[in-house]
């Protein structure tokens, strides 16, 4: 009848509706930054650049893909830093433990990162602590931690065979870490468009008391959010240690703010609800090659950093703005 | 009687601070080996005068519901332009020093203009404009350094002591508070602030300047966060674009805040509150020292008690009968 | 007292959102010391209007005149500044600040931009006292106060801004007869004083005895003005929905068997200070109402049932089988089979900014997947299936549900229940703000679920839905139940009576529990 034709024409809008305008002008400041730099040099587009910032990318890929899952809960995670590092140190210092550990060693950092994720969870979900606060106190625990557990020393230990693998590796040319990225992402995606999870994930965000009032368990859901952005982040700090041979002290301060820049760059909006994953993967390509960029034109280290915080500004400014109210 | 019991409840988490801090001051004092002197107070208040004046800032726009990661990097970056202008004689010296108050409040003027005329987020905003300003430290002082003809008169005034007993800086921060702070809470402006972050449509609807009330935070929060900068070079006589130091100060400042019972929604808490926390939370690694704890373990332990402190502040919802209420 | 030129003149005014035209070169006149009733439904355009005269919103197209001269408000200081001073019906009260506070807020008292404290706390004591709050404590944070004492609070503002012209928008929905009885002494008052007075209310024995001119909006359209009391219900109400208007409710039955075990058995239920020792029962195809005035408990008990609530004690019984709900989680379960239409639609039922489709399958999202993999089509099929049920109007499953008008809101709330085919429907003042035509589909739906053998509880404010719809009303005073009508019992007279805790009801058979005075 006239509901069905309508329903009909719907559908054949919605496709149209899907065309996402943030993540769109993500991926074409890609394209813009890609021909500027072309004009200071040609390397920028050959494919062992790319692929290089593919990998490099990689790392804070993975990362941000915790963050995303937080951020569409309408929270933050500000405990990324040290949850890197730690996950970085405790894999390696399982990697010292003979070949037990060595085949533990991934296993063992996700892990590692799995619980403090589940500290942060706990605290955001049942003890109702706002996510800004306990995040911050669980990264200065973890810091805590990792600074009593070397000493104050860089650590000793160095990466497993497997990290080193995985992060460093290639497999037909294609960078393996890129591969763990491709791979994370395929099973975010999933997870957000295809499972109940991702979907109350979408609704607490959106407005946690109709989404509890509607009988979905919001409690666990947030809990179970915090605990895989934390693992994600170790997972990360596991594969930086790999690429780089050995952990280091403070690894992990360099991801925060990028990760979360990333993500809202991509069209997530930071109140939560609302943004798709393939935004999150233009965001991080996007910082990725902004900062290669400007360290291959040997900008100045402050130069680089004035010309970060202006470009996220002036691309807020184009998509991420909030509505009027008038 | 019952006017009492309304102050009361409203000063209520400003108290807490209070207290908790008086516990561990009393403690430390208890403890230290050179005991209740001069000295040990003045090392304490100045220490604790640097974050109390950036928790202050970020007090002022947490208030409005809002959150500032830029307030370490104003505070470097003042702390870097104070050791060039604070120079030379007393005149020109003092006038380096209104310069810097005056770059703390465009830094929070460009903060407000991008939240309210751009309407973004002010979590993002402050995370780029925090890396704008850390970017010109860097390019002004790529070293740390200080001015040659530096006025370290001025500095040793404000560091040092009055009548040999009180700590100048501790003066000086009651000086903001007497003259700012308690003036701003008091004032149109400063009901608006409370208004916008207790409710930003019901303000608006009311009649309030929701707009110059946004300003108003932000730009005296940069001022607060300038000050901060300044009784850095007056303690280093230097200036350094340190962006560990700058994280170290943003975060804190966040931590000294939720101690000091401000609230991360808006429209609930007061600056003083937050300099006790942001005092408390000093003295949580000078306890340590003072309790011979290797300096390797105190990041564990202010990271333990910050994690404790907020979460008994959060056991009041275990008496939250009503789940809705549990959802703002 | 009369006069020539209208105080307040709008001409022309129209406004868009998007896509919905909310006003329509709507035009109005507001006469000083004349009281001017706006009516109709949600949707017709009075909000708007009313915040396009308060400066909250400007108009697209049009103009306004005071005393003739043309005038336009960049915000709502202004507007106030010129006297038009407006209660709104989301209130406009700071919750985190004192009520002394938010009464002088547009205009505190002092110099130099520091304010008087003491000077404002007596402006707010005697605006307070004006307005009949005298048991309002001026330092108390206004958060902690309820519904109806904001209201007095937001008259005693409006009330020292000096207005002009003063527009009331649903601002007594909540009070008691005895306080509404002093709000109206104090508006005649001001009619007197030749202040121009809109009031916009769906209570018609309040415009009846407070209005002089009405003036009925449709579809964002003036459609008439008539001076008040020249026009019966009837003939109002079909100029409010356009077309004919049969105030009547599906027939109901004569009642289910009085043997049959109560599918929902609640004893002695308490949740100190609220809910003192509720005890009743509801049985298949039964429509059991809760009536008296707001904040008597009525909230509450639908939340503590649906195992929102902590501290319950008392017990509560399902198919005669006690149980233990301790959350919507649970009272979902199949078990159980609850379900409860919230309050408020746009916070507590619905998530505005994600699809028709993604509210509709929310609730039942477990039963559409296998596992944690969600069955697309099963979810597709599911959710045509509702719309086609409750006709929805909506442009599309993908469109966002804030889009839709209010009555699809609540349609859309009420099938993301029924896709899970409850037993027990709870249901929270359901009809508030929807407009009439929504109303009826809505008792017939009402019926229908409750012949197919579900329990159902439903709380209204609405007298006539009380009478029309339930088979029994338990009329709440304080958190007891007053008295229990069935059937025939059920008249305005008994509920207003009861609600208002006046004893000597005539021709009641049943006490039920305690009746104290």
């Amino acid at each position: 009848m006239l509901e069905a034709t309508t329903a009909l024409n719907a559908r054949r809008r919605d496709w149209r509706q899907r065309i996402d305008v943030p993540v769109a002008t993500a991926f074409g400041c890609i394209v813009l930054l890609l021909v500027l730099g072309s004009f200071y040099s040609s390397n920028f587009l050959s494919p062992q650049y790319l692929l290089q910032q593919l990998k490099v990318g990689a790392f804070l890929g993975i990362i941000a893909t915790g963050m995303m899952l937080v951020i569409l809960l309408g929270q933050i995670d500000l405990s990324v830093p040290w949850t890197v590092t730690l996950g970085a140190m405790m894999a390696s210092a399982a990697a010292a433990h003979g070949a037990v550990g060595e085949a533990m060693a991934i296993p063992v950092g996700i892990a590692c990162g799995l619980l403090i994720g589940l500290v942060n969870g706990v605290g955001v979900a049942y003890l109702r602590i706002p996510s800004m606060i306990i995040t911050l106190a669980v990264n200065a625990v973890a810091q805590g931690l990792m600074v009593a557990y070397t000493g104050g020393f860089a650590p000793g230990d160095s990466a497993s065979a497997a990290m080193r693998y995985l992060a460093a590796g290639t497999i037909l040319g294609v960078p393996n870490a890129a591969i763990m990225w491709l791979v994370t992402g395929v099973l975010a995606v999933f997870l957000l468009n295809r499972t109940t999870f991702g979907r109350a994930i979408y609704g607490i965000g959106n407005k946690e008391t109709a989404a509890y009032l509607s009988g979905v368990p919001t409690q666990r859901v947030v809990m179970i959010a915090f605990a895989l952005s934390g693992g994600l982040a170790a997972f990360g700090g596991v594969l930086l240690a790999g690429y780089a041979g050995k952990a280091a002290q403070s690894m992990g301060d360099a991801y925060l703010l990028p990760s979360i820049a990333a993500v809202v760059l991509g069209g997530t909006s930071i109140l939560g609800g609302r943004g798709s994953y393939l935004g999150t993967i233009a965001g991080v390509i996007l910082i990725t090659l902004l900062q290669s960029i400007l360290s291959v034109m040997q900008i100045a280290e402050f130069g680089r950093q004035i010309i970060y915080g202006v470009i996220i500004v002036a691309m807020l400014l184009l998509y991420g703005r909030e509505k009027i109210v008038r | 009687m019952t006017d009492w019991r309304f102050h009361l409840a409203q000063q209520r988490g400003t108290l807490t601070a209070l207290g908790i801090f008086i516990a561990m001051f009393v403690f430390y004092v208890a403890n230290h080996p050179a005991g209740f002197t001069a000295n040990v107070v003045q090392t304490v208040a100045n220490k604790g005068v640097l974050l109390a004046l950036v928790a202050m800032a970020q007090t002022l726009v947490v208030l409005t519901s809002g959150i500032d990661l830029s307030v370490g990097m104003i505070f470097i970056l003042c702390n870097c332009v104070a050791s060039y202008v604070v120079s030379g004689s007393a005149v020109a010296a003092t006038l380096g020093i209104a310069g810097v108050i005056a770059l703390g409040a465009l830094c929070g003027a460009i903060n407000a203009m991008i939240v309210i005329f751009g309407r973004l987020q002010p979590i993002v905003t402050t995370i780029a404009t925090g890396a704008v300003y850390f970017g010109i430290a860097l390019w002004i002082r790529p070293f740390p350094g200080s001015s040659p003809e530096f006025n370290s008169d001025i500095a040793d005034a404000l560091t040092g002591k009055i009548f040999d007993v009180v700590p100048t800086s501790l003066v000086v921060l009651l000086g903001v508070v007497v003259l700012v702070w308690l003036p701003f809470q008091g004032s149109v402006i400063g009901r608006a602030v409370y208004a916008v972050g207790s409710s930003e449509q019901a303000a608006y609807m009311s009649g309030m300047p929701v707009r110059r009330a946004k300003f108003a935070a932000y730009v005296l929060g940069g001022m607060l966060a300038a000050s901060g900068g300044l009784f850095l070079t007056f303690f280093t006589y230097s200036g350094e674009a340190s962006l560990a130091n700058g994280n170290t100060y943003t975060l804190y400042s966040i931590a000294a805040v939720v101690l000091g019972g401000v609230s991360l929604f808006g429209g609930r808490g007061s600056a003083i509150g937050a300099i006790f926390g942001a005092l408390a939370f000093r003295a949580i690694g000078d306890l340590l020292f003072v309790f011979d704890v290797e300096p390797l373990w105190q990041p564990l332990f202010q990271g333990l008690v910050l994690l404790l402190a907020v979460s008994i502040g959060s056991a009041r919802l275990f008496q939250v009968r009503n789940r809705l209420e549990l959802f703002t | 007292m009369e006069s020539l030129v209208p105080l307040f003149r709008m001409e022309g005014i129209s406004k868009r959102y998007g896509g919905v035209r909310a006003l329509q070169q709507a035009d109005l006149d507001v006469r000083a010391g004349r009281v001017h009733a706006i009516l109709g439904e949600n949707g017709a355009g009075k909000s708007t209007l009313i915040k396009i005269m308060s400066g909250v919103v400007a108009p697209d197209e049009g103009r306004m005149l005071l005393d003739g001269r043309e005038v336009s408000f960049p915000d709502p200081a202004a507007a106030v500044a010129a006297g038009i001073v407006c209660i709104f019906q989301e209130l406009s009260l700071i919750p985190d600040l004192s009520v002394a506070d938010n009464i002088v807020a547009s205009n505190p008292p002092g110099r130099f931009g520091l304010i008087d404290r003491k000077a404002q706390r007596r402006l707010a004591e005697t605006a307070l006292a004006r307005a009949g709050g005298e048991d309002i404590h001026p330092m108390a944070l206004v958060r902690d106060l309820p519904l109806s004492r904001r209201q007095i609070i937001e008259i005693a503002r409006a009330l020292t801004r000096t207005p002009r012209v003063l527009i009331l928008d649903e601002a007594t929905s909540a009070l008691a007869a005895a306080d509404v009885t002093r709000v109206f002494d104090v508006l005649k008052r001001l009619k007197a004083e030749g202040i121009a007075l809109l009031y916009i209310s769906h209570r018609m024995h309040e415009i009846a005895e407070l209005a002089d001119d009405c003036t009925v909006f449709r579809n964002g359209r003036r459609i008439a003005t008539y001076e008040a009391g020249t026009k019966s219900d009837n003939e109002v109400v079909e100029m409010m929905i356009g077309r004919e208007y049969s105030h009547v409710f599906p027939p109901k039955p004569a009642g289910p068997a009085a043997t049959a075990t109560p599918v929902l058995d609640v004893r002695n239920l308490c949740w100190a200070p609220r809910l003192n020792d509720i005890s009743f029962s509801v049985r298949a195809g039964e429509v059991v109402g809760l009536g008296g005035l707001d904040g008597q408990g009525q909230r509450e008990l639908l939340l503590a049932l649906f195992g929102v609530l902590r501290g319950i004690s008392g017990q509560v019984l399902i198919d005669g089988k006690p149980v233990s709900i301790g959350s919507p989680r649970a009272a979902k379960a199949d078990a159980i089979g609850m379900a409860l239409i919230p309050e408020d639609r746009k916070t507590e039922g619905l998530m505005l900014q994600m699809s028709v489709r993604d509210n509709l399958s929310f609730a039942t999202l477990s039963e559409l997947s296998h596992g944690v993999i969600i069955d697309r089509d099963a979810e597709r099929d599911a959710v045509d299936e509702m719309i086609e049920l409750l006709g929805i109007k909506t442009d599309g499953v993908s469109v966002p549900a804030g889009s839709l008008s209010g009555g699809n809101q609540q349609k859309l709330v009420i099938a993301k229940w029924l896709m899970r085919k409850p037993r027990i429907i709870l249901l929270n003042d359901p009809t508030r703000g929807i407009d009439v035509g929504t109303k009826q589909e809505f008792y017939q739906l009402l019926r229908n679920l409750a012949d197919a053998g579900a329990a159902i509880v439903l709380y209204s404010t609405d007298y006539d839905e009380l009478i029309g719809c339930c088979d029994t009303v338990l009329v709440l005073y304080d958190g007891t139940v007053k008295r229990t009508l069935r059937g025939a019992d059920i008249t305005e007279r008994a509920l207003i009576r009861l609600a208002l805790n006046i004893d000597n009801v005539a021709g009641d058979a049943q006490p039920n529990a305690t009746v104290g005075a």
